[in-house]
């Protein structure tokens, strides 16, 4: 893909457009040929107007000067033709992710894109985000232009492709139509082996007390929460990016300040809590931005994991590290969770994103959490790695371990979660629990519809 | 009591070209997203060259050598910054320390360690005029530059990549545009304008080059530019208002020579200083965001 958009170099074969070989070797090189690339993180500057980031590189002059109006007459005409809506004069970080995403797909456009390159599109936006995004492709593939879907959602392909190209460790491995495969044969051809679908066992709920309690929980984007998650259950909480989800995480686990209500933790109430009463109440953490909040990718495999347990056993012995203690529980861990390689002196950023993640799941759930509070923790991950970190979390739950799990991706919130809370501006917008969910309801639930 | 005030924004007026012109420098290469805290030294590098040109030559001629002084040693910021990826901070100190030394030796070898001759200064238009009159054309061009730099930030194709360079570099990479070549012409202009205002130092405000130029008004034309939120309007305002605190210095020993007795003349000295410091500390935070993308390098691999 960025190959394509030449980004990056081949380092043989060929390229060819409409029949022709040509070589790309910059991103000017991808445009003339009429390629266009929508990035899973978005590629726009946030405090310029949608009409500005739309015309960047080739903007329309009048006199000299920047032709603001020609430019806000390019996005309105592109827009009509698709049958949306945006403002051309509003600056980009005020519109929600789908929005912006439509701006790339009329950058992208306007530079006279025939092939349209969409990279995981799908990963931030609520379903009817994304069927208005699939129709708008529709109508492009329609009007002859050509669109390459680049996703790890099962469900996107088979709704949308008219072929679909497996890929597993830089080779095409497949191609097949939608009409002649289902879900389980593709994730099949993508690891290569049979799945087992992690798929949530039914769980012993009912009689277990909560672990955590949140009443009337303000916080800086938070509005009066109430909420609990009960010992065994995992508690999924969706809603669309930005609302609060973050937020509730780091409230709960110590990061940030209540300014109002409390929280209780097994028998204790907090009003005030700071990250190490949290993790002394039984409390870890599976941050979302793991290179950031989890884990130092300069430090060997085992410092990382005794990271935050450092001055314990076996990882101290008095004032004094304990190298062989924690080179065994190292070993130990990198072998119950499979992580590759295993090799306690490693340089944690030399480790794959997935087993990266393997491994910062395995040092939480070597604490002996009571609450273990998980977000995003499958995002950027490949299908085998997504499973077992699923896999890990449910043994977890299963075992009666309170689990708040908050996810941008609505098909791992439904897969996992027992219960499903809607979060819309920093307040709760309804609670489903599993089997009574419907993805339309939470869908709207998630752009701020009422009961 | 009118005379006062007359005086007072005179000598402002006077006094602001320099400040005004190196914060605008300093705009220039901070929403191309390049740190420049080398002002100082491209300053004192366009005063220097300025004034040991006009000896030779017309002073105009002497101030544009100047200019050209700055521009090149902002060049070589830009390459070590954007092809080297050197640290932007560092590499501006080590312009400032240099051109420090350099300037130093320079004057003592050829001139005298107090500075170089008198030259001939710019010319002074319009005396007679209360307040606008009697200033070289710097003054006035230090008046308008504002307002040409906002209209080219704001309103040019070549503004908007700039602002754009500065937020995001990778959508500016995206859309077929050179991120590096924008950098290199954004802070090499950003050093002309710091060229210009060290050579209206040593050929308008002075006659000649002294050995302590710009003695910190390139870092005031820092503050400034903070101060004025990376805004070309908000760093000359800011800048004006230095300026002002500097004549206010002037102004209190010339016309009330009393008032040293009561205040030590360190003391005034440091007034425009301790004004740069209480505002900028006085600043709310957050409420000047600097560009997103201010200090690091352009990196195509990052997305």
């Amino acid at each position: 893909m960025n190959v394509l958009y030449g980004l990056y170099h081949p380092d043989g074969g060929e390229l060819a457009f409409d029949g022709q070989a040509q070589k790309v070797r910059s991103p000017q090189d991808a445009i003339a040929r009429g390629v266009g690339m929508v990035h899973q993180h978005f590629t726009l500057v946030p405090n310029l107007t949608v009409a500005e980031n739309v015309v960047l590189g080739a903007e329309p002059t009048r006199g000299g000067l920047f032709d603001l109006e020609a430019a806000v007459r390019v996005v309105d005409e592109t827009c009509k033709k698709l049958g949306f809506s945006l403002d051309a004069r509003a600056r980009v970080d005020r519109l929600s992710v789908g929005s912006q995403q439509k701006v790339e797909i009329v950058k992208a456009l306007r530079r006279g894109a025939k092939t349209l390159i969409l990279d995981e599109p799908t990963a931030v936006l609520t379903p009817q985000e994304t069927d208005d995004l699939f129709r708008i492709t529709r109508e492009l593939s329609e009007q002859g232009s050509t669109v390459v879907l680049i996703t790890h959602k099962l469900k996107d392909v088979l709704a949308f492709a008219t072929r679909i190209a497996v890929m597993r460790r830089g080779r095409k491995v497949a191609e097949v139509r939608p009409a002649d495969t289902t879900g389980a044969q593709l994730a099949e051809l993508m690891v290569g082996g049979a799945m087992h679908d992690p798929a949530a066992p039914p769980s012993p709920l009912g009689a277990t007390e909560p672990f955590l309690t949140l009443e009337g929980v303000s916080a800086e984007g938070l509005h009066d929460l109430s909420l609990e998650v009960r010992a065994g259950e995992i508690l999924g909480v969706a809603g669309v990016d930005g609302n609060g989800q973050r937020e509730l995480a780091e409230v709960v686990t110590g990061l940030r300040p209540l300014s109002r209500g409390r929280l209780k933790l097994g028998a204790t109430h907090w009003s005030q809590l700071t990250p190490a009463q949290a993790r002394a109440c039984g409390v870890a953490h599976i941050p979302e931005d793991r290179l950031h909040r989890a884990m130092v990718a300069d430090m060997t495999v085992e410092e990382n994991v005794a990271l935050g347990r450092q001055h314990q056993a076996p990882f101290a012995r008095g004032l004094f590290i304990d190298f062989a203690g924690r080179r065994a529980r190292t070993a130990q861990l990198l072998e119950a969770h499979d992580v590759r390689p295993r090799d306690p002196v490693a340089r944690m950023g030399s480790l794959s994103g997935g087993n990266q993640q393997k491994l910062v799941v395995a040092r939480e759930l070597d604490t002996a959490p009571r609450l273990l509070v998980v977000v995003q923790p499958t995002r950027g991950l490949d299908i085998a790695a997504v499973n077992a970190v699923r896999q890990k979390l449910l043994e977890r739950a299963r075992a009666g371990c309170a689990v708040l799990l908050v996810s941008l991706d609505l098909e791992e919130v439904l897969a996992l979660a027992d219960r499903v809370v809607v979060m819309f501006e920093g307040r709760l917008n309804g609670t489903f629990t599993r089997g009574a969910c419907d993805e339309r309801e939470l869908g709207r639930r998630m752009l701020g519809a009422a009961a | 009591m009118l005379q006062l005030v007359d005086a007072l924004l005179s000598s402002t007026l006077d006094a602001a070209p320099a400040l005004v012109f190196a914060a605008l420098g300093a705009v220039l290469s901070e929403r191309a997203g390049v740190v420049n805290v080398g002002v100082e030294g491209m300053m004192r590098a366009g005063a220097f060259v300025a004034a040991v040109a006009a000896l030779v030559m017309p002073t105009p001629l002497g101030v544009v050598l100047g200019m050209l002084a700055g521009a090149a040693l902002a060049a070589l910021h830009a390459w070590l910054c954007i092809r080297f990826r050197a640290d932007q901070v560092v590499s501006g100190m080590a312009i400032n320390l240099v051109m420090l030394a350099l300037g130093t030796f320079l004057l003592e070898a050829r001139f005298s360690p107090n500075g170089t001759p008198s030259i001939e200064q710019l010319t002074r238009w319009g005396s007679g005029v209360p307040v606008l009159g009697g200033h070289t054309a710097l003054t006035w061009l230090a008046l308008a530059a504002p307002f040409a730099l906002h209209a080219v930030i704001q309103r040019t194709r070549f503004g908007l990549r700039l602002r754009a360079a500065g937020e995001k570099p990778q959508a500016v990479a995206a859309m077929g545009v050179s991120v590096s070549r924008l950098r290199f012409v954004a802070v090499t202009c950003g050093g002309l304008l710091a060229g210009l205002g060290g050579a209206s130092l040593s050929v308008a405000t002075l006659d000649r080059f002294e050995h302590n130029m710009p003695a910190g008004l390139g870092f005031m034309a820092v503050a400034a530019m903070v101060f004025g939120r990376w805004t070309p309007l908000g760093a000359a305002a800011a800048a004006a208002f230095f300026a002002f605190g500097n004549a206010l210095r002037i102004g209190l020993t010339s016309s009330a020579p009393q008032v040293l007795e009561v205040i030590p003349q360190g003391v005034l000295l440091a007034l425009p200083y301790l004004l740069t410091l209480l505002l900028l500390a006085g600043q709310k935070r957050g409420a000047g965001k600097a560009p997103a993308a201010l200090g690091t390098p352009y990196d195509p691999e990052l997305r």
